[in-house]
């Protein structure tokens, strides 16, 4: 049997909390209206990074579709002519899928890549209604152009050897010039 | 279903279809169908801060009878497989399935006997949505992607017309044995 002081005071301590409530603003966030930003490192949709030129830096390894717990990524690489360059050095990846429906956005791909070509970006508006369009293709996941920068196919544009390309030295030179404009693409 | 449905197709069933789309999709119950961890960014969707009923969908019915959609969040095993179809069977018609998570979508890692490789095995599923879990944002926008293919559905003769359509691209869609790469 309860008490007299519980069965009169408890039901207005417990709907005093309620009343408080009424007091406190709202926590709730209006996300189609007006969007939060993620935290920084966000895990979101990846990106297949570029040099300043626009040359990819992806080389084709495999290593990040090896890292992949969950064999969402497909390489295919193939070797550079002198004729056709994508990337800087020997080779580079001809084929890059990386299937949504398959990728739980842990970012070992991102630890794998020697050449930081694969990154993460916070973009997490995925969903879409088939899953072919879940597969991304090269051509999604490529990094825009930004200014300065040219679409591959097309000879190193900076520097004079490799170790000048490489180290940014010669883009560095460049964008000092001002024949190729500083971006988020000319970093390293 | 009621006299919608018995009208011959032509200017009245525009402005109709256009309202029963926006009555559609702004009382959208959901059927619960958490299995993993989806279910709780699920249930995040649902509690205060990501509050669903501002888009009419905070009640989670237990009944599949009163649910128009079946948010299958998390990987679904073969012994799970005949339940969620059972479960989808019951739901009432217009009925959408929204496969939240890479498991639901695909089998995600887990790429092995125990776990059905996709609910679509299963289900017509139309909407797929990647991420593992998704955040609870990743949901709502899924969900508002669902809201306007529902309000473009069509009524009576011209949703005939729609679904021999849709059963037409089905049919002549290249089979997955067929695919190349991710796709196989």
């Amino acid at each position: 049997m309860a008490t007299l002081k519980e069965q009169l005071w408890d039901p207005i301590a417990g709907f005093g909390v309620t009343f408080r409530t009424m007091f406190k603003k709202p926590v709730t966030v209006q996300y189609p209206f007006e969007k939060r930003p993620t935290a920084p490192r966000f895990h979101g949709r990846h990106q297949l990074n570029r040099w300043p030129d626009g040359l990819e830096k992806c080389i084709g390894c495999e290593l990040c579709a090896w890292a992949c717990p969950a064999d969402a990524i497909f390489v295919e690489g193939a070797s550079n002519t002198e004729d056709e360059r994508f990337s800087p050095g020997e080779r580079y990846g001809r084929v890059y899928q990386i299937n949504y429906l398959r990728c739980i956005l842990c970012g070992l791909c991102i630890e794998a890549c020697p050449t930081r070509a694969l990154t993460m970006t916070n973009e997490y508006e995925l969903a879409d209604t088939s899953r072919e369009s879940l597969i991304f293709e090269k051509s999604d996941l490529l990094a825009p152009l930004l200014p300065g920068m040219e679409q591959p196919p097309h000879p190193l544009r900076l520097g004079d050897d490799e170790r000048d390309y490489y180290s940014g030295q010669a883009a560095a030179r460049a964008v000092a010039e001002g024949s190729v404009a500083a971006g988020p693409g000319g970093e390293q | 279903m009621g006299l919608e449905e018995k009208l011959p197709s032509g200017v009245l069933l525009t402005t109709v279809e256009g309202l029963a789309g926006y009555f559609r999709k702004a009382s959208f119950w959901p059927a619960t169908f958490g299995l993993a961890c989806c279910a709780i960014e699920m249930m995040e969707f649902g509690a205060p801060k990501y509050d669903s009923s501002r888009f009419g969908m905070e009640v989670f019915r237990a009944s599949p009878r009163q649910a128009d959609l079946m948010i299958v969040a998390g990987r679904v095993s073969q012994k799970m497989a005949p339940v969620l179809r059972q479960i989808y069977d019951q739901m009432p018609g217009p009925k959408y399935v929204l496969a939240m998570g890479v498991c639901a979508s695909s089998g995600g890692m887990f790429n092995n006997y125990a776990i059905v490789q996709g609910v679509d095995h299963i289900v017509p599923v139309d909407m797929y949505l990647p991420g593992c879990p998704p955040r609870p944002e990743m949901l709502i926008d899924a969900v508002m992607k669902l809201h306007t293919k529902i309000q473009d559905t069509k009524l009576g003769a011209h949703r005939v017309a729609e679904i021999a359509a849709d059963e037409k691209v089905a049919l002549e869609a290249v089979p997955t044995t067929a695919m190349k790469g991710l796709l196989r």
